[in-house]
């Protein structure tokens, strides 16, 4: 009864609805986002007003973190765009095409969120070191992966991956043949019809997909360490700068640190939705 | 599923249950495991023989740094058996479970056994790295953990220095120029012993690990004695990874003689001879087995009290502190 | 669904149907996609296995006599069998208030929905050491009462499900934002409750991003790794989850057994093939007839 009483006083913030339901929902969501997420990560803010501002812009224009940020989001980025591309295929293979193994290739991409992330990075060391299957003949060539930025690369695509192809593959499923068919009938050809008709439908999940991804990316720690070669201001990932400031018993610093990569991940996340919600309301659909 | 589920239920209540006999939780670092292991059954044997009480011990093992901060924060560790003094220190300045006196409780500074840095090479040495200074030689790749994440390596570090220091007849700035050509030579800090290990052994990287001299021959015997060489230098450091007992904690659990007596068994004759066989060097040789011995090599050991550091106190802060000389020397 | 594409397939290369692509396109993507998914998770995966398998197939069943592995597994399914469902309820609710009802802030709650992907575990589990650790903020009370969170059992679940949190909702919304209300208004309008509408209309049509959400949500509860570790004490038999006691085993040169437990969460991903094709096969009769 209060829930209903209260979803009346919210009228005005939100469009009324016949789907009865929203006061119960939205109350759930709220309380178990609140109790999960809000008052720890508050406490976790809370935690770096220990430090005055001197002292946190100090942490956070330091020379030795920047780098480790700029490598955290520059590795993450790259690797988001590279499961944006192939991940896009690899979806559309699985949902659209019959072919010997597609259930196991369709299985294994959840590997990498059941493998532990330290298996990960051993696993993914083992094959791109000098003396690796991949890595014995690239290495010749001049391409060190293992132990390099490279290697930061490789390591965080293998963890994106299952957001991007995940976050597509129902979104495929939905799509309405008959959309496809009438892009057909109206004249357009097989790209025609891919670009204007099928990418579009795609790019909200394409998008949530990549800043899923991306995000994962950043924070990512277990796979890392054991594939970039943790050498200060070349190969060390902002996750690992905040385990050394811990290590060094400096909660204050490891918490600043962690807050600036939470700040920039929320503005990223954020300005995603705004363009994602604008979209839809601006065209109906995206 | 459902039946897995309530099995693991019940397990953890028989766990929760289990902890009201007599448990002992000892917290360590990382390399101490086969050792604690051997010792854990003696000592149960010991404390049944003597009071016919059954004591279970839980172990548990990680980087040294992070163990201590792990009880800081509330793990409820009974004796803490650490790689290095300072993460002891920390607990006991943090919690005030430890007494700052901890130190001189137990015999040899607190330390049942002792260790050394040596070099781990490939077999034949193909580089001819006999000495500290031969690492610093271009071309030679050495495979170090990280002192930031793992304390152990802070003794590789300190060894390092020391053969410096005593080079360059105490002249700071070249010692410190020695220290940062070696670590020019390093292509990956691995973030804990058995990482590095791993690094040089199953990726086939570098010529060169530093290791501790447990680690190197359990490596030996362990991966493989065809494959590799240990090389001790003439001069190395004196590693005395410290024990304590965490007296507030064990008293809240009316276990503090049990806890205590575990302590002071490790310096008992039978302690002592898993101690050494298994390649630590037992703070009392004439306990230990003569045939054990024999494998340690003599080699001049550096302490930390030695004045070129100036114990703990000094060394925490000058070396390894955020912005101190370790970080000092990756600045570009 | 797949099968649709079928007929195009039967037919003969020279012709096609006007939506599909050409065979040597078709070929060309699935050769790409095949390619990067051997690389980047065959590879490991198959390293994952040889390495288990290394000492054949006795030692890797002697791995699971271990009682300290075996209690890793069971804690691990515990954990997860308390996260999922946590985060389903709270995923299905999210999903529901969001995509079906218009309102201001949309965007912003949706970002802070993603917030925990946007977190490192490393800090996931330091903000419940900054909470419930003894210095933390509800440390000194907690001790009083000798209520244990954090290094024991509840400190693992909610990290846990912190880590988790956003995977269903996140799975559900864009979905559900996709198909619109008009099923939903439709189906209330023709007197249908709100449970109705959901269990009937709703939850049929978003059945498959659901059992993506759940299947993630359960392989990166049991796959958790970093914010476990932060939050676990080590404590050998007693609060070790499988990753953790994967690295305990790694580290004490039992290569084998540290493979094997990780095989056994690799084959997690076979439990979505087992669960999917239940599914397809369940509403096989439904996509035959369904409108979609």
């Amino acid at each position: 009864m209060t829930l209903a009483a209260t979803s009346a006083t919210f009228r005005s913030w939100r469009q009324p609805s016949i789907i009865p339901g929203f006061g119960l929902t939205f109350g759930v969501a709220m309380v178990y986002l609140s109790l999960i997420v809000l008052i720890p990560i508050a406490l976790l803010i809370l935690r770096t007003t220990q430090l005055s501002w001197a002292e946190y812009w100090e942490i956070a224009t330091s020379e030795r973190v920047v780098a480790a940020l700029r490598l955290s989001f520059g590795a993450a980025l790259i690797a988001a765009a590279i499961n944006a591309v192939f991940g896009v295929i690899v979806a559309w293979v699985l949902v659209r095409y019959e072919f010997p193994g597609k259930r196991l290739i369709d299985a294994i991409v959840d590997l990498p969120f059941a493998l532990p992330t330290a298996v990960a990075g051993i696993a993914l060391t083992a094959i791109f070191a000098g003396n690796g299957w991949v890595g014995q003949f690239i290495e010749p060539l001049g391409i060190k992966v293992a132990y390099t930025s490279i290697g930061v690369v490789i390591a965080l695509t293998f963890i994106g991956l299952p957001f991007v192809v995940r976050t597509l593959q129902p979104v495929i499923m939905e799509i309405e043949r008959e959309t496809e068919e009438a892009a057909a009938t109206l004249g357009a050809n097989r790209r025609q019809a891919i670009l204007r008709v099928i990418l579009p439908t795609l790019v909200p999940a394409l998008l949530t997909g990549f800043v899923l991804a991306l995000a994962r990316g950043i924070g990512e720690y277990g796979s890392v360490v054991f594939i970039a070669g943790n050498l200060p201001y070349r190969t060390e990932i902002a996750p690992l700068l905040i385990v050394i400031r811990l290590t060094e018993f400096d909660y204050n610093g490891a918490t600043a640190i962690a807050t600036i990569m939470l700040a920039i991940a929320f503005v990223m996340f954020l300005t995603i939705n705004l363009i994602q919600v604008w979209a839809r309301r601006r065209f109906g659909y995206v | 599923m459902r039946r897995l589920v309530y099995g693991a239920v019940l397990s953890m209540v028989l766990a929760v249950s289990a902890q009201a006999q007599t448990t002992l939780l000892n917290v360590s670092y990382d390399p101490t495991r086969e050792l604690y292991r051997a010792y854990n059954a003696e000592f149960i044997k010991f404390w049944k023989e003597k009071t016919g009480e059954t004591v279970t011990i839980q172990q548990s093992h990680g980087g040294s740094g992070a163990q201590a901060r792990a009880v800081i924060d509330g793990l409820k560790a009974d004796v803490l058996t650490l790689a290095l003094e300072g993460d002891i220190n920390a607990v006991a300045e943090k919690t005030k479970k430890i007494p700052a006196d901890w130190r001189g409780r137990l015999p040899n500074n607190s330390g049942p056994y002792t260790s050394t840095y040596v070099f781990l090479v490939r077999k034949g040495n193909p580089k001819n790295l006999k000495d500290w200074g031969d690492l610093v030689k271009p071309g030679v790749d050495v495979i170090v953990p990280n002192p930031k994440t793992s304390g152990g390596a802070q003794w590789a570090y300190l060894a390092a220095w020391g053969y410096a220091d005593r080079l360059y007849k105490g002249d700071e700035a070249k010692v410190k120029a020695f220290v940062a050509a070696l670590y020019k030579n390093v292509p990956v800090l691995d973030s804990g012993a058995r990482g590095s290990t791993t690094t040089f052994v199953q990726r086939g990287l570098g010529d060169v690990l530093l290791s501790w001299e447990n680690e190197a021959f359990l490596a030996i015997n362990e991966l493989g004695p065809d494959k590799f060489d240990i090389v001790v230098p003439p001069l190395s450091i004196k590693a005395e990874p410290p024990v304590a007992l965490v007296v507030g904690n064990a008293e809240a659990k009316g276990a503090t003689k049990v806890a205590q007596a575990y302590l002071e068994h490790l310096y008992s004759a039978p302690a002592q001879k898993i101690i050494a066989k298994n390649y630590y060097r037992p703070a009392k040789p004439e306990l230990a087995d003569p045939a054990d011995l024999k494998r340690f090599p003599e080699v001049e050991l550096l302490t930390i009290d030695d004045p070129v550091f100036g114990g703990w106190a000094k060394v925490t802060p000058k070396h390894f502190a955020n912005g101190a000389i370790f970080d000092q020397i990756y600045k570009r | 669904m797949s099968e649709q594409s079928l007929p195009a397939l039967a037919a003969p290369a020279t012709w096609r149907a006007p939506t599909a692509e050409g065979r040597p396109v078709r070929l060309l993507l699935i050769g790409v996609a095949v390619a990067f998914i051997v690389l980047f998770l065959g590879f490991p995966l198959l390293v994952v296995f040889i390495e288990a398998f290394r000492n054949g197939a006795g030692a890797y069943f002697g791995a699971f006599a271990d009682p300290d592995t075996q209690h890793a597994i069971l804690l691990t399914l515990l954990v997860a069998a308390i996260a999922v469902p946590a985060n389903l309820v709270f995923g299905v609710c999210a999903a529901w208030a969001i995509a079906k009802y218009q309102f201001r802030g949309k965007a912003f709650l949706i970002t802070l929905i993603d917030l925990p992907f946007s977190v490192s575990p490393v800090i996931a589990g330091l903000i419940y050491v900054i909470m419930f650790g003894s210095h933390g903020y509800f440390g000194p009370w907690l001790n009083d009462r000798d209520i244990q969170i954090i290094f024991a059992v509840p400190g693992i679940v909610l990290a846990t499900i912190f880590v988790t949190f956003p995977f269903v909702a996140r799975e559900l919304i864009p979905l559900m934002d996709e198909q619109g209300t008009q099923d939903e208004e439709a189906a209330i309008s023709l007197g249908a409750s709100g449970w109705q509408t959901f269990r009937r209309v709703t939850l049929p049509n978003v059945k498959w991003g659901l059992m993506y959400g759940v299947l993630l949500c359960n392989a990166r509860a049991m796959g958790e790794f970093g914010a476990v570790a932060v939050v676990s004490g080590h404590i050998r038999g007693l609060t070790n989850t499988m990753p953790l006691h994967i690295e305990i085993l790694y580290n004490d040169y039992q290569w084998v057994a540290a493979f094997t437990v990780a095989s056994l969460l690799a084959l997690l991903a076979l439990v979505t093939l087992v669960v999917k094709s239940v599914l397809e096969w369940r509403f096989s009769h439904e996509l035959a007839n369904g409108p979609r």
